[in-house]
Parts: C-alpha cells; sequence; structure tokens
C-alpha cells in the first residue's frame, strides 16, 4: 500500500443544496405575515365563542375585490411568463395592469368600509366589526406595501433589466403578490363563514 | 430556471473575489454602520451589556424594597428624585414600573437581542463557512431597529408619569386605560412602540439567520454536520419568526384599544363608579395571544444558551457530544411543543378544567426532551478531560440552573398544584433559575468563549474563575429561598407584606436574598472589568485558543471582512471529533479531510474516501 505512487485520493464533499437567499427570505417573510393573520383570525374565532358578537352582513363590494384580486393575479402571472420568455413589452405592460388592479382593489376596500360606516358598523364598537377593519386594513397596508414593490418591478422593466436571465426580482413580487391576493380570499371566505 | 441559478452563482462568486479588499471603509462604515456581521455582533453585545446593567440596577432596587422595607432611601434622592416618598422609599407605583421595566429589559433586550444578535449573527457565517449574513443590508437594518426600540424604552424610565407598569406581561385593562395606574399612560405607549420596533428587528434578524444556515453553508457542511450551536440558533430563528408576529397582532389589538376606542380587550368596566364604554372585549383573549408567542419566547431565550453549551462542554470535555441526533431531536421537539403548552400560564384563568388537564399532559411532555438534553451534557462531562475554563464553568452552571429551575416547572404544569402556587414566589423562582440564570450563564460562557475571536485578545482566567463563583453561588442564594417563601403564598409584584402578619416571619429570609442580590450585581463588575480592559490589554490570543474544531477557529486571529483570507475551507466530517481513538491530537477540526487521518478513521469514513488507482486526471476535484 505504501509505495503506490500513482494513487490519488477523492474525498468529494458536497456542495449543500441552496436556494436564492433573496427568494427564501422572502417566502420567510410571507411565513411571518402568515402567523400575523393566523393569530388575528384566531383570535377572532376565540372572541366570537365568548358571545356578545354582533351580527351584520358583510359589505357585498369584498366580493367585487376578490374578483379583482384574482385578475390581478392573473396579469401578474401573465407577466411573469412574459419575462421568461423575454417580451419585454409585455412584461410592462401587465406589471402595469397589476398595479393599476392593485389600486383598484384597495379604493373598493375603502368604499366596503365606508359600507360598513353607513350600516353604522364602526371601527369603534362590537369587536365583530373592529375585527374586520382591523383585518382588511392590515391587508391593505400589505398590499400598499406589494404596490410600492410593483412600481419598483415597473421601473426595472422599463429599463429593461428583467429578462429571461435576471428575474428574481420579478420572481419575488410576483410571489409575494399571489400569496396576498390568497391571503384576501382566505379572509373574505373566513370573514363570510363566521359571522 | 437554470439559468437563473447560473446568474446566483456567478453573484457568489463575484463577492468571493472581493470579499478580502473591502477594508478601506470609514470610522461610518466600519463600525457604526457596518454590515459585517461581526461588527454587528459586537453592536448587539455591547448593548445587550448596557441593558444588562440598567435591568441589574432596577432589580436591586426593588430587592432593597422587598429586603428592607422599613429603611431609608433617602440617599438614592439623586438618581430616583420624585420617585421616592416623604418618608423616604420607593414609591408604590414606581415599584411596579421597576419589576415591569426590569421584565421587560432581561426578557427581551438582553437574553433575546444580546444573546440570539450577538451570538447568532457571529457564529452562524464564522461557523458553517459563509462570508458574511446573506444580507448584511438587513442585518445591520436589524440592529438599528433594535438600536431605536431601546432608545425608546431607554427614554420612557425618565418621563414625569414613569415607565410601563402593568408587568411585562402586560395584561390588559391594566395596561389598557391609561386612569388605571400612571404607567399606563405615555409610558404603556413608549412600551408598545419600542416592542413593535423590537419585532421587527427580530424578524429581520430570523429571516437572515434561517436564510444563511439554509443557503450559505460550505461546501461539505451538510445539516448533520453542523454545530449544534447553529442548530439551536437556527432553531430559535424559526421559533421567533412563528411567534413574534403574534405578539405584535396581541400588541396592535392593544394600541387600538388604547388609542382608538376599540374593545378587544376591555368590558364592563368601571372607574371610579362610571362605567365606560367599551362593551364586549376579552381581557382573556389576550392572554391567550400573549402567551402563545410567550412560552415560545422562553424558549427562544434558552436554545441559543443550550447550543453554546453544547459547543464548549464538547471542547472542554475534549469528547465528542454525547447524542449529537438525540440532541437535534430534543431541540426540535422543543421547538415544536412550545407551541402547544401556552394555556399552563392561564390555569386559574377560569379555564374549561378538562383544557386544563391537556395543557398539563402537553406541558409535561416538554419536559422530556429537556431532561433528554441534561441528560446528554451529564454524560458528555462522564469521564471526559475537563478542562474548567471560565466558559466551561459557566457551562455547567447551566445545566445546573436548567435542572433545578426545570424541576420546579414540573410543580407549575400541574393545573391542580398551580393553583396554589400561580403567581407566587415559586414562579419567579423557576424562571429565574430556568430561563433568566440559565440563560445569562449561557451567554456569560459564549463571551468568555468566543472572547479570542471577537477581539483577538484573551480575558483573565481567575477573574473569570471569581466572577463564576460569586454569580453562581449568588444567583442560588437569590433564588432558592423563593421557593419557600412561594409556597407559604407571597404574591409576587406586592410592594410590602408588612401589613400582614402572616408574612412576617420571612423578613429575615427576603433581608437575605436581597444582599445576595446586592453581591451578584456587584460581581458583574468583575466581569465588566475584565472584558473590557482585556479587549485592549489581554495577551494576544492564538488562533484556536480552545483546540476546537469548528470552522471559525480557522480563521486569522482577528478575521477581516469576509472571514478567511483565501479560500472557504471544505468541511469533511463532524464537529465533534474530541479525542479520537488513534489521532495524534485530542481534537481533528471539520476542515480535516479524512484521507489526512488514517489513522484514527473508522471503517466506514475509510469507505468515503475513494481510492483511485492511477487516474490523475479523472480526480481534480479535491478542494
Ligand atoms: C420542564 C419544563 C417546564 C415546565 C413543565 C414549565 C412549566 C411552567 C408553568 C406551568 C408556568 C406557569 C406558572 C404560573 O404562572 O402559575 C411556568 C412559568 C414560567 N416558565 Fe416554565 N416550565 C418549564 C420550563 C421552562 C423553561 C425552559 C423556561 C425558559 C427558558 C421557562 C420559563 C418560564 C417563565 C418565564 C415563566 C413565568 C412567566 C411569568 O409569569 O412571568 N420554563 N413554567
Ligand atoms: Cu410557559
Amino acid at each position: 500500500m505504501n509505495e503506490a505512487v500513482d494513487f490519488k485520493i477523492v474525498e468529494a464533499p458536497a456542495k449543500p443544496i441552496s436556494m436564492n437567499p433573496k427568494k427564501f427570505g422572502m417566502w420567510l417573510f410571507i411565513a411571518s405575515v402568515m402567523m400575523l393573520f393566523m393569530s388575528l383570525t384566531s383570535a377572532y374565532i376565540v372572541r366570537q365563542a365568548e358571545g356578545n358578537w354582533l351580527y351584520f352582513e358583510l359589505p357585498t363590494l369584498f366580493m367585487i375585490s376578490c374578483g379583482v384580486i384574482i385578475a390581478s393575479s392573473v396579469s401578474m402571472q401573465l407577466g411573469y411568463w412574459a419575462a421568461k420568455k423575454d417580451q419585454f413589452n409585455k412584461v410592462k405592460n401587465y406589471v402595469a395592469v397589476t398595479t393599476v388592479l392593485g389600486f383598484v382593489f384597495l379604493a373598493l376596500q375603502y368604499l366596503g368600509w365606508k359600507d360598513m360606516i353607513s350600516n353604522s358598523i364602526y371601527l369603534v364598537g362590537n369587536p365583530s366589526g373592529s375585527f374586520i377593519y382591523i383585518l382588511t386594513g392590515l391587508h391593505g397596508l400589505h398590499i400598499m406595501s406589494a404596490i410600492v414593490y410593483l412600481l419598483i418591478v415597473l421601473n426595472s422593466a422599463a429599463k429593461l433589466k428583467i429578462s429571461s436571465s435576471n428575474m428574481t426580482q420579478m420572481e419575488m413580487c410576483t410571489t409575494y403578490w399571489h400569496f396576498l391576493g390568497l391571503l384576501w380570499l382566505y379572509l373574505f371566505v373566513f370573514l363570510t363563514l363566521l359571522r | 430556471m437554470a439559468t437563473l441559478d447560473v446568474h446566483h452563482h456567478i453573484d457568489t462568486h463575484d463577492h468571493d473575489d472581493h470579499g478580502h479588499e473591502h477594508h478601506h471603509g470609514n470610522f461610518w462604515t466600519t463600525y457604526i454602520f457596518s454590515e459585517d456581521h461581526k461588527v454587528i455582533a459586537k453592536q448587539f453585545l455591547l448593548t445587550g451589556m448596557a441593558w444588562a446593567l440598567i435591568g441589574g440596577v432596577l432589580s436591586v432596587l426593588f430587592r432593597l424594597q422587598l429586603g428592607f422595607p422599613e429603611a431609608n432611601l433617602s440617599w438614592l434622592k439623586p438618581i430616583l428624585g420624585g420617585w421616592l416618598t416623604a418618608e423616604g422609599k420607593i414609591d408604590p407605583e414606581f415599584y411596579l414600573a421597576l419589576v415591569t421595566m426590569h421584565g421587560t429589559i432581561m426578557v427581551f433586550f438582553v437574553l433575546t437581542a444580546g444573546l440570539s444578535g450577538t451570538f447568532s449573527n457571529f457564529l452562524i457565517p464564522l461557523q458553517i463557512g459563509a462570508r458574511d449574513m446573506a444580507s448584511g443590508f438587513m442585518n445591520m437594518l436589524s440592529y438599528w431597529f433594535f438600536f431605536l426600540s431601546s432608545v425608546i424604552m431607554f427614554i420612557s424610565l425618565f418621563i414625569s408619569t414613569g415607565p410601563a407598569a402593568g408587568g411585562w406581561v402586560i395584561y390588559p385593562p391594566l395596561s389598557a386605560l391609561p386612569q388605571a395606574i400612571p404607567g399606563s399612560g405615555l409610558g404603556m405607549t413608549l412600551w408598545l412602540v419600542s416592542m413593535a420596533l423590537f419585532i421587527v428587528s427580530s424578524l429581520l434578524g430570523s429571516i437572515n439567520y434561517i436564510t444563511t444556515v439554509i443557503n450559505m453553508r460550505t461546501v461539505g457542511m451538510s445539516f448533520a454536520k453542523l454545530p449544534l450551536t447553529i442548530w439551536a440558533f437556527f432553531l430559535t430563528a424559526v421559533i421567533g419568526i412563528l411567534s413574534f408576529p403574534v405578539l405584535f397582532a396581541a400588541a396592535l389589538l392593544l394600541i387600538f384599544d388604547r388609542s382608538f376606542g376599540t374593545s378587544f380587550y376591555l368590558s364592563d368596566i368601571y372607574i371610579g363608579g362610571e362605567a365606560l364604554p367599551n362593551q364586549g372585549g376579552s381581557p382573556i383573549l389576550f392572554q391567550h395571544l400573549f402567551w402563545f408567542l410567550g412560552h415560545p419566547e422562553v424558549y427562544i431565550v434558552l436554545l441559543p444558551a443550550l447550543g453554546i453549551t453544547s459547543e464548549i462542554i464538547a471542547t472542554n470535555s475534549r469528547k465528542p457530544i454525547f447524542g449529537y441526533k438525540a440532541m437535534v431531536g430534543s431541540m426540535l421537539g422543543i421547538a415544536i411543543l412550545s407551541f402547544v403548552v401556552w394555556a399552563h400560564h392561564m390555569f386559574v384563568t377560569g379555564m374549561n378544567p378538562f383544557l386544563g388537564s391537556v395543557f398539563t399532559l402537553l406541558t409535561l411532555i416538554i419536559a422530556v426532551p429537556s431532561a433528554v438534553k441534561i441528560f446528554n451534557y451529564v454524560t458528555t462531562l462522564w469521564k471526559g478531560n475537563i478542562r474548567f475554563t471560565p466558559a466551561m464553568l459557566f457551562s455547567i452552571g447551566l445545566v445546573s440552573f436548567f435542572l433545578t429551575g426545570g424541576i420546579t416547572g414540573l410543580f407549575l404544569g400541574n393545573s391542580a398544584v398551580d393553583i396554589q402556587l400561580h403567581d407566587t414566589y415559586f414562579v419567579v423562582a423557576h424562571f429565574h433559575l430556568v430561563m433568566g440564570s440559565a440563560s445569562f450563564f449561557g451567554m456569560m460562557a459564549g463571551v468568555y468563549h468566543w472572547f479570542p475571536k471577537m477581539f483577538g485578545r484573551m480575558m483573565d482566567e481567575k477573574l473569570g474563575y471569581l466572577h463564576f463563583w460569586l454569580t453562581f453561588i449568588g444567583v442560588y442564594l437569590v433564588f432558592f429561598p423563593m421557593h419557600y417563601i412561594g409556597i407559604a403564598g407571597f404574591p409576587r409584584r406586592y410592594y410590602s407584606w408588612t401589613a400582614f402578619e402572616t408574612f412576617s416571619g420571612f423578613a429575615d429570609l427576603n433581608m437575605l436574598v436581597s444582599i445576595a442580590a446586592i453581591i451578584t450585581l456587584a460581581a458583574q463588575f468583575v466581569f465588566l472589568f475584565n472584558f473590557i480592559y482585556h479587549i485592549f490589554r489581554g495577551k494576544l490570543a492564538p488562533a484556536n485558543p480552545w483546540n476546537s474544531t469548528t470552522l471559525e477557529w480557522t480563521t486569522p486571529r482577528l478575521p477581516g471582512h469576509g472571514n478567511w483570507p483565501g479560500e472557504i475551507p471544505t468541511v469533511y466530517r463532524w464537529p465533534y471529533d474530541y479525542s479520537k481513538p488513534g489521532s495524534k491530537e485530542d481534537f481533528i477540526p471539520q476542515h480535516i479531510p479524512y484521507s489526512e487521518t488514517p489513522e484514527s478513521n473508522l471503517p466506514h469514513e475509510n469507505d468515503q474516501i475513494k481510492l483511485d488507482l492511477g487516474g490523475a486526471g479523472v480526480g481534480g476535484h479535491k478542494h
């Protein structure tokens, strides 16, 4: 053994699997936002179980905002696919459409609030109403943050910085947007079922 | 997707090349707004130490009141000013504020930010073989949010109505109504603002730690080869991400109740005979939300200390850690179970007794992984070639506290027994031993152990021993008697018991506790001197002073930006190859390939070395 001059010892440790850290961080951020809403909806259930709970109809506008948010997710996804195919103009247009739909969504939520106010459901009052303001408001704030993100992406798209070889930003924004859309659908179903 | 990955790869590669050329920063970018994980770690450490000092002084102030209720404290006038009554006693309202701030500071600012912030930041990149955190910018942001949060909490100590005074758990309605106590006014508002910023800081930190551990490990560093410190920091961060948003939700609803008139937590309250308009809220709801964070939080505080201890005990016993997989498994078990036991803090809130039994069961189950950890520490020490460095002593101290404090947890975990013990000094004794002292000792152990890598110099061992023995004995003298005081029925957060004949018997015991607390605080100045003096004057540290196996000791004496001047080492083995039979040295670092240690390889390790006879070209793969 010891006179073998021409052998070479090969010990090849594996490179650990890894993902783009930024994308990974985005998922973790999403997890924490999810926990925030989980805890608030759990609080809703716990509080509701204690009785003294005011019943009222959810504003119908919230149903429309569900449609808008789904449409915006579709356009975002189309933008994402366009970016993967290097269709720069389409990317710009789809992201712009998504942004506009985001604003429409916010406007609808705001009108929904006005609806509730005209039915004498205020932030201050029975927690059944307060919860809705808090949940929709908090979700709206996240939508605003996502709109800012969309504008950043739009800016990159305008500078042709988004392409099939440079997708990180687009991908993260798409993920976040879909997540917020799903989150709203969850909130809507939750609030509809647990009146 | 493939193109994407390639792109990412080029990014990191780029970074590697420039890693060690980043020296030309000015004072501001190097020491203040630094993105280097080592500098940020030191920032967290120093801020945490400042807070520990403040928190310690506050505790001695209220111990003076409890131990010497008749004393005249007017000599404290220069510090306390208007918070002393005419007879020279601490104002009862201020007493509550002291207890509250002590708890808040110690739990969040010292043992969460100070501990995780310091050691996760310092050790994660160094031990997994990364140049820095995944996002240096987010890391910097995390510190500055913490700093801002600290400033606000600090300011709240000095306002005329005093800081928050509703206990560190800030239960409403006490904390929700400014009319209730002076501390629930501006002080409470500042507390909430400060904690909101704190949560942001903590989330930014945790996201970074997890991302880094998962995605930035060096070649060969599989999960099974991670040092237990990293496992602990990783799981701590996971718990943080899942639980801090819940505290945020609790605080958010409280903010709305306080400032916007909602009634999430308030109902049927009369103040001075007048009914408040708030209807329909539930204060119990707050407790559920708070303790859903609160119980995981105690493990956020403890797990990093346990990880640090694993590392130090293995290194200084010169033995592989006993039951590596069991250690990881029990930490995982603790992390999961910590989310399903929160209601053991609420046994006496009128909870359904059946539900109480369920939570009793779950609570007792969490004692199992805790016991596994203690068992493994002791078996690692067993027949070890023990070197009693100060870090080692503090680690053994942690094991001791974790045991004595954990045992009382079993009593408290029984819903029937807890009816008697809840909100007495027994609880105070329990959590100060198991959480406060154990984590504090873990933090101290970490500072003594990694000081050479942080500052490139050595601390003095003799002063370390003095610090250890004074603190160790002091802690037991402070907290052990509290068990008896608690069993006798003394409630916590009471300003004075002299009004009750029944309790007068314990005046001497309380005095002893207070004297011990003062001595323990004084002992920390030994440490402070040791620490500060030796940053500048300590003797130069060798690169690997403890003959340790993990990667941080392969860096130069004072690692620069990018940590390794050359390539990042590759990892071939687990981190606990101490006293391996056949080996020349009593430790084999992680970056030594098995092919270089044929004398000590086990059969299955030899199998990993492939012999490639004659094939020179094929095998050019060695890193
Ligand atoms: C053996 C496992 C443990 C069990 C069964 C246990 C059980 C309990 C129970 C039932 C209480 C509530 C007592 C009451 O308020 O009436 C409690 C309080 C507490 N425990 Fe533990 N515990 C254990 C380990 C720990 C650990 C490891 C930590 C921290 C690292 C910890 C930290 C605390 C804290 C901070 C409190 C009091 C919080 C407060 O009311 O201010 N416990 N424990
Ligand atoms: Cu607990």
